[in-house]
C-alpha cells in the first residue's frame, strides 16, 4: 500500500488526536502509538484526560486528548506541539488547536460542526476557525458521515456505528504517515476478541479511512514516512506507561526478595491504576487491599511489612497527607515501606488529572519529629519500573520506608520498552536474623556496615519482641526517655539514610563537556530537559543536563558537579523546591531557578528560550 | 492439652495504675493463651495509642504498638499478609471507636481474623482525663464540666452494624468469664470482638460499679451461655423472655412461669436481632449481659483473599515476572 512519490521522510513526527471523552481517542492514538513503534519507531506519549468523566457530550470540558511523538531516533517527550491534529468536534477544534505548530494541519469532522455543535462549544460566529484565528491548515473531511456510509449494511445501530468513527480518523491518519494498516487490524482483533463482528466494524471504517485519504488525497499535499533507525535497537518491546511500570517493578523487586508482595491503597487519581494493575495479577501470588480510606492503606501496609511482606502503599498528594503519620510509624520501628506518591496538581484537591512536583519537600519533610526517608523520583514512563525496584531494594535491604515520587505525566504517559531480563538485576535480600543471632539480640542491633537493624519476622522462633512508635533503647529495645539515647537514635536513622548513598549510582552529567550552562531537573521532567539541552547543543550553545533520580540521599558526586559549572539552573514544576533543597546540601554553588506550575509538561520551546536567555546574562 | 502456661506469655512489669482494670485484663489474657497453647512467636499482639494499647510490652510475644487509632488497620495488614499469625489487637474506648472508628467497623465488616479486644473505660486516660465516644451524657469530665451534650455509641451497636459475628462482654476483673471470652474469641474464626468493661480508678472510678464485683454481677448481670436458658439473679429466681419486639424479666415460680419458658439463648443464630437485644440490656430494669453474645460462623476475609489467590493460579497461565511480561502485546526488532 506505498503511497505516491510525493511522501517525504521525516525525523519525526507529532500527532494529536482529540475529540469528546467517548469518542475513543485514547484508543486511536495508543493503536497509531503501537504499530509506529512496531516498525522500530521510537514513540513517546501523552494522554490528556478531562477531570469529568462524561461531560455533557459536546462541550468545552469534556475533551479528551491524545498525543504520540515518532521519531526515526530516540525521542523523550510527547512533543510540544504537533503536526497532525485531529479535532472530532468544535470543542476540541477550540481547547486544542493550540497544541498545533503553524505549519502543521488540522483534521476536523466536518460533520460535527453544524449549528448546534458549534453552540454546545461557546462559537458566538458560524466560522469557528475565524473565531479562532487559525491561520495553520484545516482540513474538513465527512468523518462522521463516511463511517456510517461504510457501514450501512453492517446492520448495525446508528449508534454502534458512529462509535467507530474513531477508526476512520485513525486510518486518515495511517495514510498521511503511510503506516501498514495490517498491524492495527491485529491490534482491533486482539481488543475486541469476543465481539469479531465489532473488531470487523472497525477494521472496515479504518480501511475506508485509509483509502479516502489515499483516493481524495483529503487535500493533504504529501504523505510521509518516519524511517526506522532500528540497528542499535535490537530486541523486544511493549508499550507500557508509568503506573504500569511502577506496578510490574513492584512485581519484579518481590519476587528478587522472595516476598509477598503486598499493596494497600485507597482510589485516588492519578494512582490508582497502580492498584489496577497490581490487583490482576493473584496468579503471582500478589496481595492487594483496597482499603477503607488513605490511612489505612498505609497503616495495613506497615502492619503487612511487620509481618514479613513486601509491603507497598500508592496515592497521590492529598494521600501522602494523611498516610504520613503512619509513614513515621515505619521510620521509628525501622520496617521496609514503599510509599508510591504520583503527584498531581495541588494544593488540596488542586488539578487532580494534571501533573506538577509539588510533592518533593511533603516527601522530604513532611512529618512530624527528625524523620529521614529515602526518596526517589522516576524520570520517564519505562523508568517507572527500575524506580519501584530500586526503591523496594532500598527499603527491604535498608529497613526504611522510601518514598517513590512519579507525576501525573509520566504515570499515563507512555513509551516503548524494551523487556527486561530479570536475571540481570540484582538480588534483593532482607538482613533476616539467623539463629545463632539468637543469644543476646534485641530488635535495634544493628549492622555495623550500614547501621541496618536486623530484621526478625513474627513467627520466627526465639525472637519475640516488642517494636512501636516510642523510641526506644538503642541497647535493649526498651521504651526509653533516656536525653541521650534519644539523641543517639535520631543521629543512627539519620545516618542509616546517609548511608544508603554508597548503594546508589553516581550523578551523571549529559551533553556538552564544557558547558557553561547545567541545567539540573528531578524526576518526571527528564524528557523535556534533554530535549532542550539537545536543542541548545544543535544550536551551539553550551548547556548540559544533570537530573537527579535519587533525591535523598543525593548521590555523594553532588556538590563536586554542581560546582564544576559557571551557571547552574534549576527547572521544576513547583515554585523552587528542588532548589532550595540543593541550596541546603551543596554549600557554595548560586543556583538560578526555572519554575513552572501550569499542570501540564514543559515544553523544549519554553524551556530553549529560558536557558538561552539566561546564558546570555 | 497445651505445651504453655500463662507464665510464657508474660513480659516485663506493667506500668499502669494499681487497682487499674488493666492489670486483671492482663492476666486473663495471659491465662488464656496458656490455656490456648498457641506458640508466643506464632502471636502477634499488637495495638494502638491510650493506656491499655501499652499491653504488647507485657507479653513474651511478637508485639507492636503502633498509633492512635490504626491498630485494626495496621493487623489486617498483617494477618493478610501473613495468615499464620494469631492477632490479638488491643483497643480502648477512644482509641478504637473515636480516631480509629472507621478502621473498627471495616475491620468487623471484612470479618478479617482478629482477636479484637475493646478495653471500655468510657474515659481518655493518658491524657488525664477527657469523655470518651463511650461515656454516657451528661458525663463531667476536664472537656465537658458542664456535662456532654452527645450520645455514647454502645460497641455492639457497632459491631452488628457492621456485620459483625462474634460479640462477647466481661469484666477486666471477672477472671474466669473473661478467660471464657477470650478463649471463644480466639477460637472463633474471622473478627470477634470482645468488650472489657473495666474500671479507671483515676478519671472515671467506679463507671461499671453496678457489676464489677462478684455480688454486684449477681444481682445485675446475666452470664448468657450458649444452648442454656437465661436465668439469672442471686438465687437464680429471674429469667428472661421476649415480649413482642422486646424482651421482659421474668420471676420464675411466679404467675405459672416455669424454667422451660425461659429463652434459650442461642449465640450461632445468623440474625442479630435477638443478639441486639441482649447486648443493649442495662440497669436497673435490665441485667447486662456478660459471655458470648454472638458466634455465628462466616468465611473470613483472610482466607478469601487466599483462596482467590490460589483460584486464580489455576486459572491463569503466568506465574513469574518473565511470563507475566509475554501477556503483552509485544513487538521485535530484528
Amino acid at each position: 500500500m506505498a503511497n505516491t512519490d510525493k511522501t517525504q521522510n521525516l525525523d519525526q513526527i507529532v500527532v494529536r488526536f482529540s475529540g469528546d471523552s467517548g469518542d475513543g481517542m485514547q484508543l486511536a492514538g495508543n493503536i497509531f502509538s503501537t504499530i509506529s513503534a512496531t516498525v522500530g519507531n521510537d514513540i513517546c506519549t501523552f494522554p490528556d484526560y478531562p477531570a469529568d468523566i462524561r461531560a455533557p457530550q459536546g462541550v468545552l470540558t469534556g475533551v479528551s486528548g491524545f498525543q504520540v511523538h515518532v521519531g526515526a531516533e530516540k525521542v523523550h517527550t510527547p512533543g510540544d506541539k504537533c503536526d497532525i491534529l485531529v479535532a472530532m468536534n468544535p470543542a476540541a477544534l477550540k481547547t486544542q488547536h493550540k497544541y498545533c505548530k503553524p505549519t502543521g494541519a488540522i483534521i476536523i469532522d466536518s460533520d460535527s460542526f453544524t449549528e448546534k455543535d458549534l453552540q454546545k462549544a461557546e462559537f458566538k460566529t458560524d466560522d469557528p476557525i475565524a473565531e479562532l484565528g487559525i491561520t495553520c491548515e484545516v482540513v474538513p473531511c465527512p468523518i462522521t458521515s463516511m463511517c456510517q456510509e461504510t457501514l450501512k449494511d453492517s446492520g448495525m445501530d446508528n449508534k454502534s456505528i458512529i462509535r467507530c468513527k474513531n477508526m476512520l480518523a485513525l486510518g486518515l491518519v495511517c495514510w498521511i504517515y503511510n503506516r501498514d494498516l495490517s498491524l492495527a487490524e491485529n491490534m482491533l482483533r486482539a481488543k475486541f476478541a469476543k465481539k469479531p463482528e465489532i473488531a470487523e466494524a472497525n477494521i472496515k471504517v479504518l480501511n475506508a479511512g485509509y483509502n479516502m485519504g489515499h483516493n481524495t488525497h483529503t487535500s493533504i499535499s504529501h504523505t510521509y514516512s518516519v524511517e526506522s533507525n532500528a540497528e542499535k535497537k535490537k530486541g523486544r518491546y511493549m508499550d507500557i506507561n508509568g503506573n504500569k511500570a511502577t506496578a510490574y517493578g513492584l512485581i519484579a523487586a518481590a519476587e528478587k526478595a522472595g516476598m509477598r508482595l503486598f499493596l494497600g491503597s485507597y482510589p485516588i487519581t492519578p494512582a490508582t491504576d497502580i492498584l489496577h494493575e497490581l490487583s490482576k495479577h493473584k496468579s503471582l501470588g500478589v496481595v492487594t487491599m483496597q482499603a477503607e480510606d488513605e490511612i489505612a492503606g498505609c497503616a495495613s501496609a506497615v502492619g503487612a511489612a511487620y509481618a514479613g511482606a513486601l509491603a507497598c502503599t500508592s496515592t497521590s498528594g492529598p494521600g501522602i497527607c494523611l498516610k504520613s503519620e503512619a509513614i513515621n510509624l515505619a521510620v521509628i520501628t525501622e520496617l521496609p515501606l514503599v510509599i508510591i506518591d504520583v503527584q498531581r496538581g495541588g494544593p488540596s484537591t488542586g488539578l487532580p488529572t494534571k501533573s506538577e512536583q509539588t510533592d518533593l519537600l511533603q516527601a522530604l519533610y513532611g512529618r512530624n519529629g527528625e524523620s529521614p526517608i529515602p526518596v526517589i523520583a522516576a524520570t520517564s514512563p519505562t523508568n517507572c519500573f527500575d524506580a519501584a525496584f530500586n526503591a523496594c531494594k532500598i527499603a527491604v535491604e535498608h529497613m526504611t520506608p522510601v518514598i517513590l515520587l512519579t507525576d501525573a505525566f509520566i504515570a499515563n504517559g507512555s513509551a516503548a520498552w524494551k523487556l527486561p531480563d530479570i536475571n540481570e538485576y540484582p538480588a534483593i535480600k532482607p538482613p533476616y536474623v539467623t539463629p545463632e543471632m539468637q543469644e543476646g539480640w534485641s530488635p535495634y542491633k544493628r549492622n555495623p556496615e550500614n547501621d541496618v537493624r536486623y530484621w526478625a519476622v513474627p513467627g520466627t522462633p526465639g525472637f519475640t519482641h516488642r517494636i512501636g512508635g516510642l523510641e526506644k533503647s538503642a541497647a535493649t529495645g526498651a521504651i526509653s526517655n533516656d536525653p541521650d539515647n534519644h539523641h543517639s537514635m535520631v543521629e543512627t536513622r539519620a545516618r542509616k539514610v546517609a548511608n544508603i548513598a554508597n548503594d546508589i549510582p553516581q550523578l551523571k552529567v549529559e551533553g556538552d563537556e564544557n558547558a557553561e550552562l547545567l541545567i539540573v531537573g528531578f524526576g518526571g521532567t527528564y524528557g523535556h530537559l534533554y530535549e532542550a539541552m539537545q536543542q541548545l547543543n544543535s544550536e551551539g550553545k553550551k548547556a548540559a543536563l544533570a537530573h537527579f533520580q535519587y533525591i535523598n540521599p543525593l548521590p555523594s558526586n553532588t556538590a563536586e558537579v554542581l560546582k564544576r559549572y559557571k551557571k547552574v539552573v534549576v527547572a521544576e514544576q513547583n515554585m523552587g523546591q528542588f532548589a532550595s533543597y540543593l541550596r541546603t546540601k551543596v554549600a557554595g554553588v548560586r543556583i538560578e531557578q526555572y519554575n513552572e506550575v501550569k499542570g501540564q509538561p514543559f515544553t523544549v520551546a519554553a524551556l530553549v528560550k529560558e536557558f538561552t536567555k539566561l546564558m546570555e546574562e | 492439652m497445651s505445651d504453655y502456661t500463662a507464665q510464657d506469655y508474660k513480659f516485663g512489669q506493667p506500668r499502669w495504675c494499681p487497682g487499674c482494670g488493666d492489670h486483671s485484663f492482663l492476666g486473663a489474657l495471659h491465662k488464656a493463651m496458656g490455656e490456648l497453647g498457641v506458640a508466643p512467636h506464632n502471636i502477634a499482639v499488637i495495638s494502638g495509642i491510650g493506656c491499655s494499647s501499652r499491653l504488647p510490652y507485657y507479653m513474651n510475644t511478637y508485639g507492636f504498638h503502633t498509633i492512635h487509632g490504626r491498630s485494626a488497620a495496621i493487623a489486617t495488614g498483617a494477618k493478610v499478609a501473613n495468615p499464620d499469625l494469631t492477632i490479638w489487637q488491643i483497643s480502648g474506648d477512644g482509641d478504637g471507636l473515636a480516631i480509629g472508628g472507621n478502621h473498627f467497623i471495616h475491620a468487623v465488616r471484612r470479618n478479617i481474623d482478629l482477636n479484637m479486644i475493646l478495653l471500655n473505660n468510657r474515659i481518655y486516660g493518658l491524657t488525664k482525663g477527657q469523655y470518651s465516644p463511650t461515656s454516657v451524657r451528661g458525663f463531667v469530665s476536664k472537656s465537658s464540666p458542664y456535662g456532654t451534650v452527645e450520645d455514647p455509641f454502645r460497641p455492639a451497636e457497632l459491631c452488628f452494624g457492621a456485620r459483625g459475628n462474634f460479640f462477647a462482654r466481661c469484666v477486666a476483673t471477672d477472671m474466669s468469664a473473661a478467660v471464657g471470652c477470650l478463649k471463644a474469641a480466639a477460637q472463633h474464626k474471622g473478627a470477634s470482638v470482645v468488650e472489657v468493661l473495666q474500671n479507671c480508678v483515676i478519671f472515671n472510678n467506679g463507671t461499671h460499679e453496678s457489676i464489677y464485683t462478684k455480688e454486684g454481677r449477681s444481682k445485675n448481670a446475666i452470664y448468657l451461655e450458649h444452648g442454656k436458658p437465661m436465668i439469672f439473679g442471686e438465687n437464680r429466681e429471674f429469667g428472661l423472655m421476649q415480649e413482642g419486639f422486646g424482651l421482659k424479666v421474668v420471676k420464675i415460680g411466679e404467675n405459672g412461669i416455669t424454667e422451660n419458658d425461659i429463652l434459650v439463648h442461642d449465640a450461632h443464630c445468623k440474625d442479630t436481632t435477638l443478639h441486639l437485644k441482649l447486648a443493649l440490656m442495662e440497669g436497673p430494669d435490665f441485667p447486662v449481659a456478660l459471655g458470648v453474645i454472638r458466634d455465628v460462623e462466616a468465611i473470613t476475609y483472610n482466607d478469601a483473599v487466599h483462596a482467590q489467590v490460589e483460584e486464580v493460579k489455576q486459572m491463569k497461565r503466568y506465574h513469574n515476572f518473565a511470563e507475566l511480561l509475554e501477556t503483552n502485546e509485544i513487538w521485535e526488532i530484528k
